[in-house]
């Protein structure tokens, strides 16, 4: 069962399926919780963070499964390989941070992927739900589910007048970050793209690239959030995100009409050529990959390209990932190598649809 | 594309760095990308700059003045629970335990109100250890909704509202 995480590719966000699916590849929304009476993760010690790992395992077995309508498996995450824990990080089910320092770290995940709790990151508990399309309130729902359910058996800190306890200020509050991903290709060809998300910071969203903070917005791919956790409710929080994602999502659809009117030629030619060096590539790095497939994306959705999946992007973000690509091939691969095994499995997915 | 660093290999890791607003590229080959990882694993630590961040908010660390200087040589001392000292929290940007919450109190509550621009929690209360707190916010709730009914002269719903109340109420005396 645990093996069946690490080594089928294909997740629930990536089913390309929910609400404004050709625009919002995935929802996701983060509930941090800790303990009562023991030190947060980066103060506790190795026999304080494992009497969390305990107590929260004990919790789920103890927890009334159908509520949360699939079953919970627990891993701990010292008895993962280091690469099959990176590929929990490129499937979105952990975070790098999680990956890297395992020892005293656990994991509970739902058969379907929907749903990650982090036990020992940051915090002693991530309650994580990740959803495919625009469905933040649906994720929400679970999230909150899963946590009323952890807490029917936990005792978690919580303040009169700060709400839930966190290790770090920025999470204070509700514990709630909520976020979505999206594919912006047309606001980034038009030139919109920085205009209108950095305008996103003043009304208290945060923007950054697939990967979290730091990280570039490779393949058109830009990840909004919540930044304030205190003094508004989960709900208010929410539906904020919910209003921006909908404005963003109109914003997209005229400037891809844009694009299509003024600039169809050279709109397909770009579209065609990216779908052409996919399927032909023999040698290809991930920047490229991802640029090209934001770009047969983009031709999918607006009718360039028929016949292939738009779900082919969601896949191709986590099956080219260096970790993804030596799990395929069962050993390390040099960045050359991986460059090669990149473009034939991109080939042959391409081939499939084809 | 060329490595910047060695100028030998082909650039294959390009690593764009924006600090305080001003945009920097850096293309560097795997050999050389892999000489600087701690460095860019640093970069690339989520928290990163958060934690700098509220470290200067807390007003440790900079140095730039005399006055904080003074702050942290005469800081507010350990956290009784954990143990965790103030300067190691705002070197940190994290606190120990949730008793550091009001252990540093003084110190965490204007932080929030400048990094979240509030420190009233309104949302979410938990069931079983939220308690009484839980049965005010709903109280809360119910009399709003209560007053909406009234406003409407919707008086079979009001009533309703109204035992459900007192119902609640009852529970919050025992």
């Amino acid at each position: 069962m645990r093996d069946r995480f690490v080594n089928q590719a294909l997740t629930k966000w990536m089913e390309g399926t929910g609400k404004e699916s050709e625009i919002v590849i995935s929802s996701r929304v983060r509930l941090a919780r800790n303990l009562c009476d023991i030190p947060f993760p980066n103060v506790a010690t190795a026999e304080q963070a494992k009497a969390v790992v305990s107590q929260v395992e004990r919790a789920i077995k103890d927890a009334a499964v159908e509520q949360t309508s699939g079953d919970l498996i627990f891993v701990n995450l010292e008895e993962l390989a280091p690469l099959d824990r990176l590929v929990l990080v490129d499937k979105h089910l952990i975070s790098p941070q999680h990956a890297e320092e395992a020892a005293g770290k656990g994991l509970i995940l739902r058969a379907d992927e929907a749903v990650s709790v982090l036990i020992n990151e940051e915090d002693h508990l991530r309650i994580q739900c990740l959803f495919p399309g625009l469905q933040l309130e649906e994720a929400w729902e679970l999230a909150s589910r899963i946590d009323d359910i952890l807490e029917s058996k936990l005792d978690f800190a919580f303040d009169e007048k700060l709400g839930y306890l966190t290790a770090c200020p920025t999470n204070v509050g509700t514990g709630l970050r909520a976020s979505v991903m999206m594919h912006l290709p047309a606001l980034v060809l038009t030139n919109q793209a920085s205009r209108v998300l950095a305008s996103l910071s003043q009304i208290g969203m945060t923007v950054r690239g697939l990967y979290g903070e730091g990280t570039d917005a490779t393949g058109n791919l830009f990840q909004i959030s919540n930044q304030v956790t205190l003094g508004r409710s989960e709900e208010e929080i929410i539906s904020n995100l919910v209003v921006v994602a909908t404005q963003l999502i109109d914003h997209e659809r005229m400037a891809r009409q844009v694009l299509l009117k003024e600039t169809k030629p050279q709109l397909e030619d770009r579209v065609c050529r990216a779908y052409g060096t996919l399927t032909s590539a023999r040698i290809i790095n991930s920047q490229e990959a991802m640029t090209l497939l934001s770009n047969v994306r983009l031709g999918i959705d607006l009718g360039i390209i028929r016949g292939v999946s738009p779900q082919v992007l969601n896949e191709m973000l986590v099956l080219t990932r260096p970790a993804f690509l030596q799990k395929l091939a069962g050993r390390e691969l040099s960045p050359f190598e991986r460059d090669v095994q990149r473009a034939a499995l991109i080939r042959e997915r391409f081939n499939l649809d084809g | 594309m060329f490595c910047d660093e060695c100028k030998k290999r082909p650039a294959t890791v390009h690593v764009t760095k924006i600090v305080n607003g001003q945009k920097s590229e850096v293309n560097l080959c795997e050999e050389c990308a892999r000489a600087h990882h701690k460095e860019w694993s640093m970069a690339y630590d989520n928290n990163f700059p958060i934690n700098k961040f509220l470290a200067g908010l807390l007003g440790f660390d900079t140095g730039k003045t005399a006055g904080s200087v003074n702050l942290n040589l005469h800081g507010p001392g350990k956290c009784e629970h954990c143990g965790a000292s103030y300067s190691q929290i705002s070197q940190t940007g994290r606190l120990g335990c949730h008793q550091c919450y009001g252990r540093f109190q003084d110190k965490v509550e204007p932080l929030l109100r400048r990094v979240q621009g509030s420190n009233r929690h309104t949302g979410k209360v938990p069931k079983r250890s939220g308690g009484s707190i839980r049965l005010q916010r709903e109280i809360q709730n119910l009399r709003v909704r209560l007053q909406q009914h009234v406003s409407n002269e919707e008086f079979e719903q009001a009533a309703r509202l109204r035992d459900q109340i007192r119902e609640l109420e009852k529970g919050m005396a025992e």
